[in-house]
């Protein structure tokens, strides 16, 4: 049985619950306090009992709070734990693992959160950190020895050798931004809410070649938590399940310790992972409604709505400027306004987002109704509706790196 | 004695227990830019490993290679995160790939090297030199000195070559 073979798992899983802090620079708080919030926001959105979970995965890239911590302040008695090291593309990846381990019996309802005080304590980006100032030494050298640390510029020669193979623009590049920032506008929790221009893109400082400063996401403190149980339990809870039909978990190219090595360095890891998203998920990317691809940075957006097959390769400039992925358009991606406006989050965001379109309740500005459901209009002006129209099928795609990747795709279950 | 040097004010230290990156630095030191080769599949590999990423094979020798290339990608600097760097804005971020080895051992596969973009003596470039660099551009390895033992490979247009007429840049001067 090879990685693409279906595991049987498909609609057994489900995310039945999303909870956030806001997204801030300056939380005021630890990231004890916002792991905590985000985790039991997240329980009493699934209509659960802190006793009701006996699981907890996390992650974390800079800063965080344990699991047992977060576990210990709710009065949670853990069954299982783990706490990874990683940043993007890790959502994913434990959302794979607590299927595995509650299929394995080890536990039954599982707790996901990322807690992180991105912008006032441990920026992701490193500026002001320890790492810009610390020895070289050993494979530190080859990459901070030449001032190749942060994200941007370890990405940026994917980028630039994508423009020069495919004839990319930066005016197409930007659009990305110009979309996520229109979504943004229709989400009240967005750090930066105001619509910008592909000139604003244009006109704002260079920080690394092709990346302008708009180019590059907004870097918050918050703590976001979702919770992962089976189906038939699923059933049961508060909101219409998000159903896992397919994921893949840190996906990647050869060479992973330099995937610069390997390959047209303008394909990304989602070369390889789409041949395990779409068969296990038994739909293609012309079957999703909606998408959450990763925008640490504008391009990181571009390059893996290409890879994964929603355009063909090159044309990923095309795709992101044509209007298809924006509110009203054929596929939108990012409705939240995703990293690049409603604050970094190394990838929780784009997942509840998308839970929340599948449930048919994002949380806009739509008057709420006499049954306490949210009136969607489905007009997309500034300040307007941002749930997509009869939203059924979700695909979220996950960057750590060009070199990783990892993928979900989820449906609108029934109750 | 771990290996120990200065670069750009930054201090620079290679343990005694890890072998392939002190080798890779000190044959720099020697004006020598060498890399691991395969004892079995006789591949050469970048950056320094344990074992082969081609066959898995543990054992390897280092074998001088001509250290000229064309500038595969790049990323270009304006916005320094490491303190050393402010005073070199922009600098250029090079994906060297060499002529050994070019679409071995599968199409598009290379032996890109990371670097900066020096002057003939291994000072970073000025930005009258970063500005006639892009893709396509020869170039050939210079060392910038770390300390006694240890040397950085950085790259400089290389004078010999013939270079493109016109390199391909980003569109945004």
């Amino acid at each position: 049985m090879d990685a693409t073979s279906d595991r049987g798992l498909r609609g057994k899983y489900a995310i039945v619950g999303v909870g956030e802090t806001g997204y801030m620079r300056g939380s005021g708080c630890t990231t004890r306090q916002l792991g905590t919030t985000a985790v039991r926001k997240a329980i009493e959105d699934a209509g659960l009992t802190p006793g009701e979970v006996d699981g907890m995965l996390s992650y974390s890239f800079n800063d965080s709070t344990f699991s047992t911590t977060i576990a210990g302040d709710l009065g949670i008695r853990l069954n299982f734990y783990v706490d990874v090291y990683g940043g993007g593309s890790s959502i994913e990846a434990l959302i794979g693992i607590a299927m595995g381990v509650i299929e394995a019996g080890m536990c039954k309802t599982v707790a996901i959160y990322r807690a992180m005080n991105g912008y006032s304590q441990v920026r992701i980006g490193g500026t002001g950190g320890r790492g810009a100032v610390a020895p070289l030494s050993g494979e530190g050298l080859f990459p901070r020895g030449y001032g190749l640390m942060s994200a941007g510029q370890m990405f940026c020669q994917s980028f630039m050798r994508h423009m020069y193979d495919y004839g990319t623009t930066p005016e197409q590049v930007a659009m990305v931004k110009v979309i996520h920032s229109q979504h943004a506008a229709n989400n009240p929790k967005a750090y930066y809410n105001k619509p910008v221009t592909v000139e604003d893109v244009l006109s704002s400082r260079m920080i690394v070649k092709p990346l302008h400063l708009l180019d590059c996401c907004v870097e918050t403190d918050n703590g976001t938590a979702i919770i992962v149980t089976r189906i038939d339990r699923a059933r049961d809870l508060r909101h219409t399940p998000a159903v896992i039909q397919s994921v893949v978990g840190r996906c990647s190219k050869p060479r992973s310790d330099n995937h610069y090595q390997s390959g047209p360095i303008s394909t990304v890891a989602g070369y390889y992972a789409k041949d395990i998203l779409w068969p296990n998920a038994g739909v293609g990317p012309e079957d999703i409604d909606v998408t959450g691809s990763y925008d640490a940075f504008t391009f990181t957006t571009l390059l893996q709505l290409e890879d994964y097959g929603f355009c063909k390769k090159g044309e990923g400039g095309e795709y992101v400027s044509s209007g298809d992925m924006r509110l009203g358009g054929k596929r939108p991606n990012n409705t939240s306004g995703g990293h690049l406006c409603e604050g970094y989050t190394h990838g929780v965001n784009m997942v509840i987002e998308n839970v929340r379109q599948l449930r048919h309740d994002v949380d806009d500005s739509c008057p709420i109704g006499a049954d306490g459901k949210r009136q969607h209009t489905y007009i997309y002006n500034e300040g307007g509706c941002r749930q997509v129209k009869d939203a059924e099928l979700s695909a979220n795609l996950g960057w750590a790196t060009p070199g990783t990747g990892s993928a979900l795709v989820m449906a609108r279950g029934t109750r | 004695m771990p290996s120990k040097g200065e670069y750009l004010g930054m201090p620079v230290e290679i343990g005694d227990l890890d072998e392939p990156n002190r080798s890779f630095y000190r044959f720099c030191a020697l004006g020598e830019l060498r890399l691991q080769q395969c004892s079995s599949c006789g591949l050469k590999r970048y950056p320094p490993t344990t074992a082969c990423p081609f066959c898995a094979h543990p054992d390897s020798t280092w074998v001088a290679v001509e250290g000229r290339g064309t500038l595969y990608s790049y990323g270009e600097v304006h916005h320094a995160i490491q303190p050393a760097f402010r005073a070199h804005v922009p600098y250029l971020l090079l994906l060297v790939e060499l002529d050994e080895q070019r679409d071995t051992p599968s199409p598009f596969d290379g032996l890109r090297l990371t670097g900066n973009l020096a002057a003939p003596d291994g000072s970073l470039a000025t930005p009258d030199m970063v500005r006639q660099v892009g893709i396509g551009s020869r170039l050939r390895v210079v060392f910038a000195r770390v300390g006694d033992q240890l040397a950085m490979p950085l790259w400089t247009l290389d004078q010999d070559a013939e270079q493109p007429a016109k390199p391909w840049r980003y569109s945004i001067e």
